[in-house]
């Protein structure tokens, strides 16, 4: 396995994933650093959530590794890799439905507690106070106060995802994937979202974005690794990517202009 | 540690008046006679642990009687082997159906919807096969298992001598086939009703309730959820067994038939007819269907003509072949038409009928006292449920 600086907190190592005769990710390194905004572009079908699939768990890889602080995680399995502090947004909402905002933001701290089992129905929801109040704050973070016992089924879909985002903070995790958070979204919701972000990335999660929007991975990416046909073409800051040919050519040239 | 929260105290200690004064407020209904009680309280102990797996978690077994047959020859034996005296019998009963429940739900759990659906009828209908052949020493096959003047019973036996007559299921002299059964059978679908409410409100229950709703998320929210459903399956399981186990206290006698597929496929219809999800509803809703069973089989062309001797001859010629149809033997129809229209008009089943009502009372007294903006409030509350 390579090893990784002492500073990165997650690192794809040599990935490769096929489906058949199709080489989806080929050769895949990427070092995500601790406290910084990592964002994956690309073109449709370019590999970007097949990487992501990778990360959680969900996909395991033809061949490389996944090392998250420190330890190795293909092959583990989804609710291991959250527990050890891997959590996902999806880019379409996955929260449940049947529950209020409040349960949905409560769910993910009990089961982040009680993951592995436990059988305590000695208590109720309501005795948690540390919970509850813990899940108002970060209901409060996205700015969902006023929807707290609606069902979530019933939310906008903006509001889905700003929910899904909270439930997620409120498991403290080292790193957040986020797939296509704005996806869907208004631009005035969008920004509302990457002022979110950044207030979060003040905090010093790390997170990795899969994103379309160019305005999004402008205004917040630290960092941009640039994916076509499921290889890394370019890598480095913003300023770089965007001004490298490649990059110009494969992608942003037919998206900006 | 033992109390609930206010809401949920008021609705058990309703709840528990309900259930404690049922030899009362049945007999308008014809329904207060000790043995349909004892149905009552049995069955709706059933529906109260088979919602826990089918509401509460989301996973419909077809398979549930498989336990309630369990537990009846668990408690049955337990009567030939030790003592007439009903709680080691039930606490047996328990133990040996949540042993089955495990056995079987770790392997039907593997998968889920309708593939978990058709695990569990598989394993239940090999449990009614089983009984009937390899098992017999067990069973007693098609005769099905009755207590005998040679049965050991130690326990007993060690403290008097063996009657003339079999002897009768007995809490500490108070007889069990009468209404001391039912008392018996009452007081734990209370206790059982108790424990269902602590785990619906509890994070193991918040956790099923993730798991209904969204499988996927609550994967990826760090939750194993293996554990958690066989933890569901095995207390349903137990429920059944307890229920099981208490049918034959009041009746000491077991058969497979009792783990027929259509035992399983009725206590699916009486959850769905009192309500998916709630806790009093599966109670509701066995008790309906039991009601039915038992009440309305028993009209007969008769019955009905007395019922109708106020009416001129020719319209009685008319109505009572009309409604024979729908009772005796049709009772079946007249329980198909009712679960037809409950599940069109009342996806919720009975409780979601019950809630419209208090929601349109409550906008409408709102309506009287305040102004009209209260209502779109509470029917979006009723949209969402």
């Amino acid at each position: 396995m390579a090893t990784a600086k002492h500073n990165t907190v997650l690192h794809v190592a040599d990935v490769h994933m096929r489906f058949g005769g199709l080489h989806a990710l080929a050769d895949i390194d990427l070092e995500i650093e601790e406290g910084k905004i990592h964002a994956i572009i690309g073109p449709n079908g370019a590999g970007k959530s097949t990487l992501l699939n990778v990360c959680v768990g969900r996909l395991a890889p033809t061949s490389g590794a996944v090392v998250f602080d420190g330890q190795v995680i293909t092959g583990m399995k989804p609710h291991e890799i959250n527990q050890i502090g891997v959590a996902r947004v999806f880019q379409t909402p996955e929260i449940f439905s049947d529950l209020s905002v409040m349960e949905n933001v409560m769910a993910p701290a009990f089961a982040k507690r009680d993951g592995a089992f436990r059988l305590n129905f000695m208590k109720n929801v309501g005795q948690e106070k540390e919970i509850r109040q813990e899940a108002e704050h970060f209901i409060e973070d996205v700015g969902m106060t006023a929807e707290l016992e609606t069902p979530a089924g019933s939310l906008s879909r903006g509001d889905k995802r700003r929910l899904e985002l909270a439930m997620c903070l409120i498991q403290h995790p080292r790193l957040l994937l986020l797939d296509e958070p704005t996806a869907g979204m208004s631009r005035h919701d969008t920004n509302t979202t990457i002022e979110l972000l950044k207030k979060i990335k003040a905090r010093g999660m790390t997170k990795v974005i899969i994103e379309h929007d160019m305005h999004v991975v402008f205004s917040l990416a630290d960092k941009i690794s640039v994916l076509a046909q499921g290889r890394i073409i370019a890598e480095g800051d913003p300023e770089t990517v965007r001004n490298d040919p490649e990059v110009k050519k494969a992608y942003l040239g037919g998206a900006q202009e | 540690m033992l109390t609930l929260p206010k809401k949920e105290l008021i609705t058990f200690l309703i709840f528990a008046v309900v259930v404690l004064s049922m030899p009362v407020w049945l007999i308008p209904f014809g329904a207060s006679y000790p043995g349909l009680l004892q149905t009552f309280a049995i069955f709706g102990l059933f529906a109260v642990g088979f919602n826990i797996l089918f509401g509460l978690t989301g996973y419909l077994s077809f398979g549930h009687a498989a336990f309630l047959g369990v537990g009846s020859y668990t408690a049955v034996w337990s009567f030939k082997l030790f003592t007439m005296n009903p709680i080691p019998a039930i606490i047996f009963a328990i133990i040996i159906s949540g042993v089955f429940a495990l056995l079987i739900g770790f392997i039907s759990l593997r998968r889920s919807g309708i593939y978990f659906s058709i695990l569990t009828l598989a394993f239940a209908q090999m449990s009614y096969n089983l009984a009937y052949s390899v098992l017999t020493p067990v069973t007693n096959g098609e005769t099905g298992l009755a207590l005998t003047m040679q049965d050991p019973r130690i326990i007993d036996l060690a403290f008097s001598e063996r009657g003339e007559a079999l002897p009768q299921v007995a809490l500490f002299g108070l007889n069990m086939a009468g209404y001391g059964g039912f008392y018996f059978a009452a007081i734990i679908l209370i206790l059982g009703y108790f424990v269902a409410q602590k785990i619906a409100i509890s994070p193991f229950g918040m956790m099923l309730k993730g798991i209904k709703s969204n499988q996927n998320r609550m994967g990826y929210t760090g939750l194993n959820t293996k554990p958690y459903t066989l933890a569901a399956f095995v207390i349903s399981g137990m429920y059944a067994g307890l229920a099981g186990g208490l049918l034959a206290v009041t009746d000491p006698l077991a058969g497979a038939e009792r783990m027929q597929w259509t035992a399983s496929g009725e206590i699916v219809l009486m959850v769905v007819l009192g309500g998916i999800g709630t806790i009093f509803g599966p109670v509701l809703g066995a008790w309906i269907i039991k009601y039915f069973a038992n009440i309305f089989s028993a009209i007969n062309e008769n019955i009905l003509h007395n019922m109708f001797s106020f009416l001129p001859a020719s319209v009685q010629d008319f109505l009572v072949p009309l409604l024979a149809l729908f009772v005796g033997e049709g009772w079946e129809l007249t329980m198909g038409l009712m679960f037809v229209l409950v599940v069109v008009f009342l996806p919720g089943g009975l409780m979601e009928g019950y809630r419209r009502i208090a929601v349109r009372i409550s906008a409408m007294s709102s309506k009287e006292t305040k102004s009209v903006d209260k209502p779109a409030q509470t029917d979006k509350q009723a949209g969402g449920e």
